[in-house]
């Protein structure tokens, strides 16, 4: 990582706004470290290096004329999953099937963030579909992790989290259905956050299980992170299910936990996020970032989520459900691929079968059966039942004992790529500490809390009330200031050490 | 309830999906052994529980039925793997 790849956004502003550099440069920087890396990374999928140095100049006209008074990500750097759609920008999802799809319109997340000044460096790798815990599942190859890169980054989000880690964008976008922003953030030692259903709209994500999927941003401190959340927040009219609440202002919440960090705050430890089987290390390092929360202010309080061990077989019913639906789609008419056939019906199967890889073929036909006719009540609607119960348990933890809850986020580190490739049921397993989270449409956000014997990230998860990222924000920038975890120094380690 | 091979080719049918021998007798394993962990649920007293369908209550988003612009045919069908002048075309339906 050169000196402008490792700044931090308030020093980029800061550096633009004083004519250190200008957004030319800044985004040249970013796009030679991605093109000296990607080939060994490939966490970039499309890289957009014409469009983003003529946003940059059109930056740079910006600030040479408002100066402080241009929009706060002028000429940053965002790489962007390719799960949003991007207008212009060939948009994959990383299966075949929408291979060379050119969007005629822009996702809204998307188009939030550039209307505030960033700047689209490229799109990022991803679990096809995004469904995946490991980013091995793409039909572009799979993501390596910057901490060794014989490692998985996590996924499906794992392009975007292996961008922001090794410097080739300080900021990016990914979506989070059960797990796939926090989990690769851990993996990656970055900061990641999943926001509340219905806070930031999914109008232009890839539909995949709609009641669950959000968007949400990644960033290397919870300072930057808070910029890319500020810009993307909000109700739009395009997506019925994002929801009318005020918008706080974030900064706000980065001060408090800068000036009263976590006092007077109550945080809940699920004791049934501590389970048998999880990595020691992990269990280890979170327990001692407990620590660290009752040094900053907090009082530690136990709860219990009792319906935690039921948050796996029930997300994936209504995922691949839901999945089987939104993917229906895909036929070979409108967009992407098309098989030839004599007739209508053969050409969706051929189309289909070419089209989509396994994981994506394993989910729609789980998800097919449990909605065939007959089996509803059995599965889909006993599914909605019991996420009923699991979303209870968070209810009364906030109703009665704590503000916030901590909890691991992932159960081990990152694993060796193929390690559990021929499982589909163990990889399903990764994701025990964080589906809940979807299942119950809360805010959860992964804050790096430390390493283990191999130097490889840990990190911890905060959850919070529906529409609350404040109070994640706030802990998790006390935590990250106080920890003893420097993402900073590691990641300047991480580079040498993956000799590029 | 344990799947069989009928089974699994009625809803790759269902699912528009054409498997391969191969793909067909993975799908035969892995899909038995997914519903097996899920079936965990049927144990579970869901009596009165209501169903979730939506996270924070939202039931209908109405809005004013006002027509607004949408996009060319031309932008449309851009991305169609094939197209004549009236629309998208499509192999034999019946």
């Amino acid at each position: 990582m050169n000196e402008l790849t490792s700044l931090s956004v308030a020093e980029m502003r800061s550096g633009l706004l004083s004519k250190q550099f200008s957004c030319v440069e800044l985004v040249d920087a970013h796009l030679s470290r991605i093109e000296a890396t990607n080939e060994v990374l490939n966490s970039f999928i499309t890289i957009s290096s014409e469009l983003a140095r003529s946003a940059a100049q059109n930056a740079d006209s910006v600030i040479a004329q408002s100066g402080e008074e241009s929009p706060p990500l002028t000429g940053i750097p965002v790489a962007v999953k390719d799960m949003l759609v991007t207008e212009g920008i060939e948009t994959t999802c990383a299966s075949q099937i929408l291979k060379g799809f050119i969007p005629p319109y822009q996702c809204t997340a998307v188009s939030r963030m550039c209307k505030r000044g960033a700047v689209i460096v490229g799109k990022t790798n991803l679990d096809e579909f995004a469904m995946g815990a490991s980013n091995e599942n793409s039909s572009f190859g799979p993501v390596r992790n910057p901490w060794d890169t014989k490692r998985v980054p996590g996924g499906s989000s794992g392009g975007s989290a292996a961008a922001v880690s090794a410097g080739q964008a300080p900021l990016a976008l990914g979506t989070d259905t059960g797990g796939s922003i926090r989990q690769p953030a851990s993996l990656t030692g970055i900061v990641g956050l999943k926001p509340t259903y219905g806070r930031v709209s999914r109008f232009g994500a890839v539909a995949f299980a709609s009641s669950l999927d959000q968007i949400g941003p990644f960033a290397r401190s919870v300072e930057d992170l808070a910029v890319l959340l500020q810009a993307i927040a909000g109700k739009d009219e395009r997506d019925s299910t994002s929801v009318d609440e005020p918008v706080p202002n974030y900064s706000e919440a980065i001060a408090k936990g800068e000036n009263e960090a976590l006092s007077k705050l109550r945080v809940g430890v699920p004791k049934e996020y501590f389970i048998d089987g999880m990595d020691p290390a992990v269990e280890d390092s979170v327990r001692k970032s407990l620590g660290v929360l009752e040094k900053l202010g907090a009082t530690l309080v136990d709860v219990s989520l009792p319906h935690t061990e039921l948050a796996i077989p029930t997300y994936y019913i209504l995922n691949p459900a839901e999945a089987s639906s939104n993917l229906a789609r895909y036929d070979g008419v409108r967009y992407g691929l098309r098989e030839p056939a004599d007739s209508l019906q053969e050409m969706y199967a051929r189309t289909r079968a070419k089209g989509f890889g396994p994981e994506v073929k394993r989910r729609i036909m789980i998800g097919t059966y449990v909605l065939s006719a007959g089996y509803y009540d059995a599965y889909y609607l006993k599914a909605q039942q019991i996420r009923t119960l699991i979303i209870n348990d968070f209810k009364a933890a906030f109703a009665n004992d704590c503000d916030v809850i901590a909890a691991p986020v992932s159960p081990s580190t990152a694993f060796a790529i193929g390690e559990k490739a021929d499982s589909p049921l163990q990889m399903y397993l990764a994701d025990v500490f964080t589906c809940p989270i979807n299942l119950a449409g809360l805010p959860g956000m992964s804050v790096p809390c430390g390493s283990d014997a191999d130097g490889l990230p840990i990190g911890l998860q905060f959850i919070g009330k529906p529409f609350d990222e404040s109070t994640l924000l706030r802990c998790g920038h006390a935590f990250f200031k106080q920890s003893s975890f420097d993402i900073r120094s590691m990641a300047r380690k991480q580079a040498t050490e993956f000799a590029i | 309830m344990a799947l069989s091979k009928e089974d699994i080719e009625h809803i790759a049918k269902l699912a528009a999906l054409e498997l391969s021998p191969d793909e067909f007798n993975a799908a035969f394993q892995e899909l038995n052994d997914i519903l097996n962990y899920i079936d965990q649920l049927q144990a579970v007293d869901t009596r009165g529980v209501v169903a979730t369908s939506h996270v924070h209550g939202v039931v209908n988003a109405f809005r004013d039925d006002v027509i607004r612009p949408s996009f060319s045919k031309e932008q449309v069908t851009k991305n169609a793997p094939s197209i004549d002048e009236r629309g998208f075309r499509v192999p034999k339906v019946i």
